[in-house]
């Protein structure tokens, strides 16, 4: 209705405004654009325009690796940790977001929490997870000392890893999104359904899964895609929390100061349509439940 | 199985309680959140050598951080550590206006001129999706554009309103702000855009039916239901850009000094105590401009 009543006319500055935004879709996906096309060029060719040709030569390039660094390798440990984080974060999301419609002690401490690990400053994030994984280690080799366990010392490096500090890194990042998402769903969910469910003789497990989750289930697909995209492209908190081998961001990051040549950019057009593919692929699974739902 | 127990086994299984349940969420913020913080201040106030961190309770990181800070030295400059803030408080800043009021135009642009709802979601995802793609990939796409042979240089030269090529439009200050305006302009359409939404359109209706001029409507009657919007972009922009090591690393060429830089170094040369009580200082230091950003809304909402 209020929408019906709205100004029929177009705001004033309508044109100034619809070119504003015009430029900054352009600003947005312009840059993007140019390495995409320059991923393209001929062997000859170097990493600014013009095009010598067009070949796939720095894709194979980037196959071989690029000096030391195997990207094919990096890529499979991104992809995994991705999977992983992604996974955590829908089901760790969900159960909180499931909690805070009860009552739940410490709630707002949780949530006031949840916002100051969105906010806090990447780098100190990464930093404190980092020191805690080092001082970790020099407790585990006094422990190791202590009961005698000599092989186990020699070959004991370090507690940092993907799947212990990266892995929890990662997760401070993601888990907020989840959570603010999850809220974002339950603040315009419709009770009756579950009480509907309950009087008809559901356990609250039938409830859940048969009536709340079919329910929620497009947006946790959609925290699921904010986990694995947050995780693939993520470097700032694991930068410091990372053990001896890094995520293909920070790769990435390394080789933007020692590669000079279009193989860069061809692996710049590799992790950005894996992250296409992946908001593409949420978006058809997110249209599709939401269709079923409807029918 | 009589219908009794068929009541009390409905109401038994699978009833989790919400403590329970906030479980696994609470203990990765615990093990990797609150305890990494409580570290931070801890070792900040320990000693270091080249191989090891001692622990003791010493103001030393404290004191060599800000040696020499309390006056000028006889070049009339400031102390490292005040410099590097004082430049990593100008780009924030900057950046800050910029993305304002960018960002601002553009959630005006999708919650006031964009007619239909589906258009709407549209366009707004249009404006999110890089988001979700690589920020250093995000950055390194500027160099065919910036650099010395790119296509803005060759454009300007070809066009010979320049006789050489630009040298500050790649790995510099410029180039850095125009990165994080890039990347980040996201964290203030999100909440602005949010804030408008919810803006009741018959008050804007209103305005103009007692004559308010567009400008009026906007500044008495949008802008100040976009508050919180406003100062939630505002926080995440500033937060970030403080914090920031990977933006001005890449795009400042490794030549522009940022507190989170200095943290980034401290760490690689393993000197924690020194890294801790600089992520100390700026935590302080962005606490300080989240609690005046906040301060701005309860004042405003006084007056």
């Amino acid at each position: 209705m209020a929408r019906g009543n709205y100004e029929p006319k177009r705001p004033a500055g309508y044109a100034g405004l619809l070119a504003v935004f015009v430029l900054f879709v352009i600003f947005l996906y312009g840059p993007m654009a140019t390495i995409f096309i320059l991923s393209f060029q001929g062997p000859e060719g170097g990493l600014t325009f013009p095009l010598q040709g067009l070949s796939l030569h720095w894709f194979y390039k980037l196959a071989e690796g690029l000096g030391v660094v195997d990207i094919g390798a990096a890529l499979k440990r991104s992809l995994m940790l991705g999977l992983v984080v992604m996974s955590l974060t829908m089901f760790m999301a969900v159960l909180a977001g499931l909690a805070f419609r009860k009552k739940l002690r410490g709630g707002n401490a949780l949530f006031y929490i949840t916002v100051a690990s969105l906010i806090m400053p990447s780098i100190i994030v990464s930093l404190g997870i980092g020191l805690q994984f080092r001082l970790l280690d020099g407790a585990l080799k006094w422990v190791f000392e202590y009961l005698g366990m000599v092989s186990t010392l020699e070959t004991f490096g370090t507690s940092l890893g993907l799947y212990t500090s990266a892995l929890g890194a990662h997760l401070t990042w993601t888990l907020p999104f989840g959570l603010l998402i999850m809220f974002a769903v339950f603040n315009r969910f419709n009770p009756a359904y579950e009480e509907a469910a309950r009087d008809l003789g559901a356990t609250h497990w039938q409830t859940f899964k048969h009536v709340v989750f079919p329910l929620i289930a497009p947006s946790v697909v959609g925290v699921g895609m904010f986990g694995f995209t947050l995780s693939w492209d993520e470097i700032a908190r694991t930068s410091q929390a990372i053990g001896d081998v890094n995520t293909l961001p920070l790769e990435l990051q390394g080789l933007t100061s020692t590669v000079t040549n279009p193989a860069i950019y061809a692996l710049g057009s590799i992790t950005t349509l894996v992250s296409f593919v992946v908001i593409g692929v949420t978006m058809a699974v997110v249209k599709w439940l939401n269709q079923r739902r409807t029918t | 199985m009589s219908s009794q127990q068929n009541t009390a086994s409905t109401a038994a299984p699978w009833r989790i309680s919400a403590g329970w349940q906030a479980t696994p969420y609470s203990l990765v913020f615990l093990l990797f959140f609150l305890i990494p913080l409580g570290l931070i201040v801890m070792v900040s106030f320990w000693e270091f050598n080249e191989y090891e961190m001692i622990p003791s309770f010493t103001w030393h990181s404290y004191l060599s951080i800000f040696e020499g800070c309390t006056q000028l030295n006889d070049y009339g400059d400031m102390c490292v550590t005040l410099k590097t803030y004082a430049s990593t408080l100008r780009i924030s800043v900057i950046v800050w206006l910029i993305t304002l009021v960018l960002g601002f135009t553009v959630a005006y642009f999708l919650a006031f001129c964009v007619r239909t709802t589906s258009m709407q979601t549209m366009l707004f995802v249009l404006c999110t999706v890089p988001f979700w793609t690589s920020n250093v990939i995000r950055m390194i796409s500027w160099i065919p554009l910036l650099g010395r042979n790119g296509l803005v240089n060759q454009t300007l030269v070809g066009a010979g309103l320049v006789d050489k090529p630009i040298e500050w439009l790649l790995f510099s200050e410029f180039s850095v702000v125009l990165a994080f305006v890039h990347l980040y302009t996201m964290f203030m359409i999100v909440p602005i855009f949010n804030s408008m939404m919810r803006i009741d359109r018959n008050l804007i209706e209103a305005a103009t039916d007692n004559g308010a001029s567009a400008w009026q409507t906007l500044w008495n009657v949008i802008i100040p239901l976009s508050r919180t919007g406003i100062i939630i972009g505002s926080i995440f922009v500033i937060t970030i850009v403080m914090g920031d090591f990977v933006t001005i690393g890449v795009m400042g060429g490794q030549q522009i000094a940022s507190v989170g830089k200095i943290i980034q170094v401290q760490t690689s040369f393993l000197q924690f105590p020194l890294a801790a009580a600089n992520a100390v200082i700026l935590l302080l230091v962005v606490l300080m401009i989240i609690w005046g950003l906040t301060r701005l809304v309860d004042i405003r909402k006084e007056l």
